[in-house]
């Protein structure tokens, strides 16, 4: 048994100590917003923010997240309402088949939290996810769009 | 014909096709025709037929038939139906309907397949003519009620007037009245100039749901007291599964049950995935690699490398003049041979399926880009008879070609049959996925060009060796042995011509069918067929000191959509003017799926081994352009997709596996390698051509015909990384 806070609620969730968090935020905590990618923490599907920095949930125990503040897609946006980043990526039509996406904008999320102008190249090494549809370009155009929000 | 080792015969598209054509005739079901007289959706709300459901509240539900992978396939026929149902585009959703709803309506909505670029281009006209019949039925309806000829009334925005008088309705007043009308025999379709929804880049319907994790993709469902399944099938393609020792896993955390799913793989089901694929990982298990145990890259590529011998058997594809006589004959004799790889389309969404089992039911929840292939899936594996079956259409976490398949559902209902009553959620791990493909077939080609005296090209032959993908997955639609989807690109005609004319062409293929299988990709063939004619375009026009845009211009004369794509990429990124210091240009163009398409680079490279692609002008004349927004984010995504592939891909075969197994070892691109893309979007009217793929196969010659410029030295090998070359 472990006890998780995530999005601002504290669960108690009946897991392994070694289990990845993707899978107890998944499965045992029911929130299917952040996705299983690669399982190695190469691809950002699962990325989500641990004490407000992006991490990929794939290769995080439970046991190492037990007393942090846990967000995900579901909490990303404040009360409820959109997060700037979701606004951009919704006027900017960013995502395709749109799996990657939610890992995406908690990326971008915490980029923006870090550095709110980022330049291109500060885009280029903060951002690694991989998305197979390819809508890197809108993702770029969204975030200087939500950067001047 | 050669046969490495005999693939294993795939008659389920045959078996598909049979059961869905005559699956809702022959079982009589209660068919809604001569039943009750309005046909209701789910929420009550009338249809007036199988495209439109308008709800009291002016909702309009329009039923998409084809998948939504991320290609806006679902905007854009929603777009076609609202534009001739003149509704108002702010009220419109949609839903998917289930095939084994449209079996048992004698397939009112046609065909499911979401494949080879065709979801608008092959379903464009009935829907339409369903928006435009439930506009006349919804029009009718009103003046009826008014009592005045429909010829007095139009409709615009979903509000019907009557001109004459001025009064107005709408369509959530008139439904009801007008599901009831007997639909009119034939309707006349708008003139495309005078579209209003069609053509504009509308936002996507499906995109804020994206945004906050509130999508339902396959592996998201929940059902009930479901419990989920990882699988593991026999890594050598071809071998079976001799036992397991499930004694040794029985005991762990919330396993429930192993189970053979079928005579190669094993799966272990428990509480939750993360418990079902630890005790996978844990369990004993024994295979029998078969035949193929000991094929590997180089038994292959040898394989192949036999095949571009002349003196081995193949079959042609296009041919006009006597090559081989103009060949021997040449003042000069240009040659070469390429390569390209096995691809895996590593879809962000791994396989997953999830299916119910009872012992007069299966219903089956899954992503797929072919409802009506998944459903005979069903059918087949769960033995049960289609009025006792369904799919449940869920959004695809990627498709790219993969999910045309439906190995994965079929393993899913095996596994529910197991444990009838429990709904079971099958999801492959990424390396499961990576090494169970349906792979983007391997080829080799040598190109052989012959000029004149005067430099004049005579001769062109193209042999390809490799594997033909309608072999393994359509061996019913070889016409005489030969697989047609192999010239891709290269035909003499229709919807993947070649775009130019030589006095003596010969194009043949070799087929060689190694054991992995392979599978339709983006873009499937035109990947390397563009690479081999477009690269080799580059070497002929070098070897005679022409410039690589004058050669193809002087052969393209009689192709003039051909010249026209080529042309305003070569325009827009500025050929025949110099370059930005140390950058260095390629172009290319092709056709694919009904479209014409042209790419051109700018790339720079250091050292010889480290590319940086700056910037991309690509164009594609499709026909029409439904959604030019969606439309150049596929042609920026195809970028990626081929890229990727040109760079990182290539699945190498070793021990009769797949030696990658997941994104560390296959690699895909990221946005820091990501070159400006500028599309040039230039429909020309009078024929409907394909948009997700066609651009993609530009993308390999482009940049390697800029590689050559910027080094003077040819790639001919994919993927590059093999090479020591890769993004800067």
């Amino acid at each position: 048994m472990a006890n998780l806070t995530i999005n601002g609620k504290t669960i108690d969730v009946d897991v392994e100590a070694d289990t990845p968090l993707l899978w107890a935020i998944r499965e045992n905590v029911g929130l299917t917003g952040t996705k299983y990618g690669c399982g190695i923490a190469q691809c950002g599907a699962c990325t989500v923010h641990i004490d407000g920095v992006a991490m990929r949930s794939c290769g995080v125990s439970v046991s190492e997240a037990v007393g942090k503040q846990i967000t995900t897609i579901e909490g990303l946006g404040p009360n409820g309402a959109l997060h700037k980043v979701q606004e951009a990526w919704i006027a900017n039509d960013v995502p395709q088949c749109g799996y990657c996406q939610s890992g995406m904008i908690m990326a971008v999320a915490a980029l923006l939290k870090e550095k709110p102008k980022p330049t291109d190249q500060d885009i280029d090494e903060a951002i690694t996810n991989i998305c197979r549809c390819g809508t890197f370009q809108q993702v770029r155009e969204a975030i200087h769009e939500a950067a001047n929000a | 014909m050669n046969q490495h080792s005999m693939p294993k015969l795939n008659r389920r598209a045959f078996v598909i096709g049979t059961a869905t054509a005559g699956a809702g005739l022959a079982l009589g079901l209660d068919l809604p025709f001569g039943g009750p007289a309005v046909v209701r959706a789910a929420d009550g709300a009338p249809e007036i037929n199988a495209w439109v459901v308008i709800r009291p509240d002016d909702t309009v539900v329009i039923r998409i038939a084809r998948s939504e992978m991320g290609q806006g396939t679902l905007t854009g026929l929603a777009q076609l139906v609202a534009e001739e149902l003149e509704c108002d585009w702010s009220k419109v959703t949609t839903e998917f309907p289930t095939p084994g709803q449209s079996v048992a309506r004698k397939r009112a909505w046609g065909d499911f397949s979401t494949g080879g670029s065709r979801g608008i281009r092959t379903s464009q006209e009935y829907v339409r003519k369903g928006g435009a019949t439930a506009r006349v039925m919804l029009i009718q309806a009103a003046a009826n009620e008014w009592k005045v000829p429909a010829s007095e009334c139009t409709a615009a925005n979903s509000v019907i007037t009557h001109t004459p008088s001025g009064k107005t309705t709408t369509y959530g007043k008139v439904v009801e009245a007008a599901a009831k009308l007997d639909p009119p025999a034939d309707v006349k379709l708008k003139d495309p100039k005078d579209w209003k929804i069609v053509g504009k880049g509308v936002k996507r319907l499906d995109t804020s749901d994206k945004t906050t994790g509130k999508t339902v993709y396959g592996i998201d469902i929940k059902l009930p007291g479901m419990l989920n399944a990882a699988i593991k099938d026999c890594p050598v393609f071809g071998g079976k599964l001799t036992s397991f020792d499930e004694a040794k896993v029985m005991g762990m955390k919330g396993v429930k049950k192993v189970v053979r799913v079928n005579d190669s793989a094993v799966a272990v089901v428990a509480d939750t995935w993360w418990h079902a694929k630890t005790a996978l990982d844990a369990l004993p298990v024994v295979w029998d690699e078969g035949p193929n145990a000991k094929v590997s890259s180089a038994t292959i590529a040898k394989w192949l490398g036999e095949g571009l011998d002349d003196s081995q058997q193949a079959f042609v594809g296009n041919q006009n003049g006597d090559v081989k006589a103009a060949i021997a004959g040449a003042a000069k004799k240009v040659e070469a041979v390429y390569n390209y790889p096995y691809q895996n389309h590593a879809t962000m969404e791994p396989m997953n399926a999830t299916a119910l089992y009872t012992s007069d039911k299966c219903e089956v929840w899954c992503g797929t880009q072919n409802g009506e292939a998944a459903f005979a899936a069903t059918l087949e594996a769960s033995g049960l008879p289609a009025d006792k079956c369904d799919v449940h259409k869920l959004m695809l976490g990627g498709g790219f070609g993969r999910r045309g398949q439906t190995d994965y559902v079929r393993q899913t209902v095996l596994i529910a049959k197991q444990m009838p009553g429990t709904p079971i959620k099958l999801l492959w791990s990424r390396e499961e996925d990576m090494q169970h493909g349906l792979y983007h077939p391997i080829t080799q080609c040598k190109m052989t060009g012959a000029f004149d005296a005067d430099n004049n090209l005579t001769a062109l032959h193209i042999r390809l060796s490799g594997q033909s993908i309608l072999f393994s997955l359509r061996p019913e639609a070889l016409v005489n042995g030969k697989d047609p989807v192999a010239f891709q690109g290269l035909n003499a005609s229709g919807e993947a011509a070649i775009g130019y004319t030589v006095p003596n062409l010969l194009v043949e293929h070799s087929m060689r069918n190694p054991h992995v299988p392979p599978g339709f990709w983006r873009g499937v063939n035109v990947n390397h067929n563009a690479i081999y004619l477009e690269c080799f375009m580059d070497e002929l026009a070098q070897s005679v000191g022409q410039d690589p845009l004058e050669f193809r211009r002087r052969l393209m004369t009689k192709h003039p959509k051909h010249l026209a794509v080529l042309n305003a990429v070569a325009e827009k990124i500025g050929w025949g003017t110099p370059a930005p210091q140390g950058v260095y240009r390629g172009i290319a163009q092709h056709m694919g799926y009904g479209s014409y398409v042209a790419g051109a680079a700018e790339i720079s490279v250091t050292d010889g081994t480290k590319i940086k692609v700056h910037r991309i002008v690509a164009a594609t004349d499709p026909g029409y352009a439904v959604n030019p927004a969606q439309i150049e984010r596929q042609i920026a995504g195809s970028f990626v997709y081929g890229l990727t592939g040109l760079f990182y891909g290539g699945c190498t075969v070793k021990d009769g596996r797949i030696e990658q197994s997941n994104f560390d070892n296959y690699n895909s691109m990221r946005i820091n390698e990501m070159p400006k893309v500028e599309s040039i979007i230039m429909p020309s009217g009078g024929f409907w051509g394909g948009v997700g793929e066609p651009t993609i196969c530009v993308a390999g010659p482009a940049v390697l015909n800029a590689y050559f410029a910027a080094t003077g030295k040819r790639i001919r090998s994919v993927p590059l990384r093999d090479q020591n070359i890769t993004f800067a």
